[in-house]
């Protein structure tokens, strides 16, 4: 696949993208679409009538004459006629000459601008213009005026070559104030009539439109086949992936006949793994989640980096006089948003942010905003006993020692040892120095030591809130590495709670965080949690932003108060795909049946056995 | 994790005094809570006496780090300060170097000090002693060896060097991997 290496691709924004900029995108391409349907059929309409009157009707005329094609002669024929075969309808109540002035300025000129929009060369839309400027000055200025006017009218006739208003302009010179009031009069009749007919026109076209629409086809199995062989251009997958969501959007109305929506979602969710280099497994997993144009969005915000940010070490510096020193370095940068104190985005930078005095002698540290939340989730107080259970590269870790003003005890734990050399190297660098290193599978936790004040859990995951960091992500992981991390995590999950005294005076919680976005492993293991430890029970994470958790998911469903943990989303919060749960727990002991059950390591153990020493 | 024999004390508070001086004292009887130094796998820590407590509950082969890093010993049972002390030292520092804003980054490449990039330097400081340096904001950027007295410095011209350079910030980008 690897649809996205195409660099063609990069200047097709998808519709979504069009209509994240301007506003309204699927409408503006149907109003372009109907206009220039609209137009085709007046020319069409126009032409007939020309046949149909021939040279009865004046009015027929000027439309007929507009395409510049047609030889001068012809245009000027009904000028010529017009005093010999005279007028029929309305015309007939005025007198003399003034039915062909009121007439001439009207049909001609009604319609030209419409035609000319789209048939006539430069020369002739601009002398177009002109007139519709006399054509302000017909109604509206003294005769002296007028009769100006006229003559430049001719003139530019003459240069633009629309010789069909001569016929108007020989006329003009014979306007009155005594009949001027009729005119006006007149004038606006014709066009209340001509609105109406073009609105008639537009809603014609409109069902014209529409029914043209719907006739999009699924291309046919033999297709889908071939295109497996030679796949199509990512300019058409673009624009069949457009036109499905648009036929999903508005199902009813757009359907194929003989398609059902799953024959859609399945061309949908083809064409998408296509375009976007997504495995199938995952496509699916992804679009479970949202609607089609959301999914779209989230596809998209995978592909643009997020900002750089940094955490300011508060250990050693404030947040105030860290931007100082960047900005003094001509680093632009501002605050991440209002949620935190301690964040900065880096705008651009001239100098490399990972690299600066100030970044090696630990006053900041590169964080993903999103690893800021579960901290501020776990909200760890001094004097505390906290444990990271996956802590590597130590950016929460940190965090946590800042918060805790480096009293207390932080243990970070890591069960992978390559990357414990960079979490140590963070800690020392941000003067951390109430943190041990250690290196143990976390599911060996409560055994090791418990009785943790709060236990912090961002567990190993799928990756799939940071695609944008990791485009691997889309194509390396398949069924089997999702019910292997699933299990791990519920393994995870049920050690860090027991981890936890729940005796503790200030804590005795729990965080549970991903950095996927899958239900697999966010919603279902917390639920998972709950029916495996009824001790604990889920609270209020503390932050006030982010979409809550579902509650039911596809026939699942979760405990009501899933609803209280929070999921963040690229494209709507402009960080990483992100999980967090916050759980309390309110006992140590656990009842299974009858039976009051003391999990392994958990504080009230440890003053259990001394009670009975 | 082990408290340290006599001989180790002896080569690390020897080492330590070169750059603290007397103020090794400090470091040990501190106003809010007891600190220790452990050896654990050659290197020695820095840590509070209930944190070294508590860790006791982790084993030998699982245990990383605790506390703060102060260097290692070497096979020759030589002691080598690390710049994940440096915090530490620039707190007790007995003598101290200041270098210019354009004096710093060459310092955090890892070079020596020369003299033309000396802002500031504590008067009476002797030849071959351990010093602190710093930038102008009082940031701590790493420590050396001083390589003239205070006195010697102003005779030496300006591309003359005057602080040996032992460890510095950079460290922790150039030699992560050796340094952990």
């Amino acid at each position: 696949m690897g649809g996205r290496n195409n660099k063609r691709k990069q200047h097709l924004p998808l519709p979504i993208e069009l209509e994240k900029v301007t506003g309204k995108v699927t409408k503006a391409i149907y109003d372009k679409m109907k206009h220039d349907q609209v137009r085709d059929l007046k020319k069409k309409t126009a032409a007939l009538k020309q046949s149909a009157t021939g040279s009865g009707r004046k009015r027929a005329a000027p439309a007929a004459a507009q395409p510049s094609a047609t030889p001068k002669k012809q245009k000027q024929q009904p000028a010529k006629r017009k005093p010999a075969a005279k007028p029929e309808s309305e015309e007939d109540e005025e007198s003399g000459e003034e039915p062909v002035m009121a007439d001439g300025p009207d049909g001609g000129w009604d319609n030209a601008p419409l035609e000319s929009d789209s048939e006539m060369g430069d020369s002739d839309a601009e002398s177009l213009d002109e007139f519709d400027s006399d054509d302000d000055h017909v109604t509206q200025q003294p005769l002296s005026l007028l009769s100006d006017d006229s003559e430049e009218e001719d003139e530019d006739e003459e240069d633009g070559g629309v010789e069909s208003y001569d016929e108007f302009d020989s006329d003009d010179e014979q306007v009155t104030f005594r009949d001027m009031e009729k005119r006006s009069r007149k004038l606006d009749e014709r066009r209340a009539e001509d609105a109406e007919m073009a609105d008639m026109e537009l809603q014609d076209q409109e069902q014209a439109v529409t029914s043209e629409r719907e006739v999009f086809e699924l291309p046919s199995e033999a297709q889908v086949e071939a295109e497996k062989e030679a796949p199509l251009d990512l300019t058409q997958v673009q624009m069949r992936i457009q036109e499905i969501i648009r036929v999903l959007n508005n199902f009813s109305d757009l359907r194929g006949p003989s398609h059902s929506r799953n024959d859609y979602m399945d061309q949908l969710k083809r064409d998408m793994c296509f375009y976007y280099g997504y495995n199938e497994f995952l496509m699916e997993k992804l679009l479970q989640l949202f609607t089609v144009s959301e999914a779209v969005e989230f596809f998209e915000a995978n592909e643009v980096a997020r900002p750089v940010t940094i955490r300011t070490n508060t250990l050693k510096t404030r947040r105030r006089d860290l931007a100082q020193a960047l900005i003094n370095r001509g680093v632009n940068l501002d605050p991440i948003g209002k949620w935190t104190k301690v964040g900065l985005t880096i705008f651009d930078s001239p100098v490399p942010v990972g690299a600066t005095p100030e970044y090696m002698a630990g006053h900041y540290m590169i964080q993903a905003a999103s690893s800021f939340l579960p901290v501020m989730a776990l909200g760890p107080q001094e004097n505390e006993k906290v444990l990271d259970m996956s802590a590597a590269p130590g950016g929460k870790t940190t965090y946590c020692s800042a918060l805790m003003k480096n009293t207390g005890m932080m243990v970070a734990n890591d069960a992978n040892k390559e990357r414990e050399k960079a979490l140590v190297a963070n800690i020392h660098r941000l003067g951390v120095s109430n943190a041990i290193v250690c290196n143990y599978d976390g599911r060996e936790f409560p055994k090791v030591m418990g009785g943790f004040d709060r236990v912090l859990l961002d567990a190993p995951c799928s990756g799939t809130g940071v695609i944008s960091k990791d485009a691997s992500v889309k194509t390396n992981k398949g069924p089997e590495d999702f019910s292997m991390l699933t299990h791990l995590q519920k393994e995870l999950i049920l050690s860090a709670i027991d981890s936890v005294n729940a005796d503790s005076a200030t804590g005795g919680f729990i965080v549970y965080s991903t950095c996927s976005v899958t239900v697999d492993e966010d919603e279902a293991v917390v639920n998972y949690a709950l029916s495996k430890r009824p001790n604990v029970r889920l609270v209020d994470t503390g932050l006030d932003f982010g979409r809550p958790g579902f509650t039911s998911f596809r026939g699942q469903a979760f405990h009501h108060s899933l609803a209280l943990t929070r999921r963040f989303y690229p494209h709507a919060h402009n960080m990483d795909g992100f999980f967090v749960a916050k759980f309390k727990k309110t006992s140590n002991k656990i009842v299974v049946g009858d039976k009051q059950v003391v999990p392994v390591g958990s504080g009230a153990k440890l003053k259990q056995k001394k009670k009975k020493n | 994790m082990r408290p340290l024999t006599d001989d180790e004390t002896k080569v690390f508070f020897e080492k330590l005094t070169k750059y603290i001086g007397r103020n090794i004292i400090h470091l040990i009887d501190r106003p809010d809570e007891p600190y220790c130094f452990r050896l654990q796998k050659d290197r020695v820590y820095y840590v509070s006496e209930s944190i070294m407590r508590k860790t006791t509950a982790i084993g030998r082969q699982n245990l990383i780090s605790l506390g703060v890093c102060f260097g290692k010993f070497t096979k020759t049972g030589k002691f080598r300060m690390h710049i994940t002390a440096l915090p530490s030292l620039a707190q007790y520092a007995k003598y101290k170097v200041w270098v210019k804003p354009n004096g710093e980054m060459p310092f955090l490449y890892g070079n020596h000090v020369v003299k033309a990039h000396i802002g500031r330097v504590t008067e009476d400081m002797p030849e071959h002693q351990g010093v602190v340096i710093f930038n102008m904001a009082d940031v701590p950027l790493g420590f050396g060896v001083s390589a003239r007295s205070t006195v010697d410095m102003r005779k030496v011209d300006p591309t003359g060097i005057a602080v040996f350079h032992q460890s510095d910030n950079g460290e922790y980008l150039r030699e992560e991997d050796a340094l952990f």
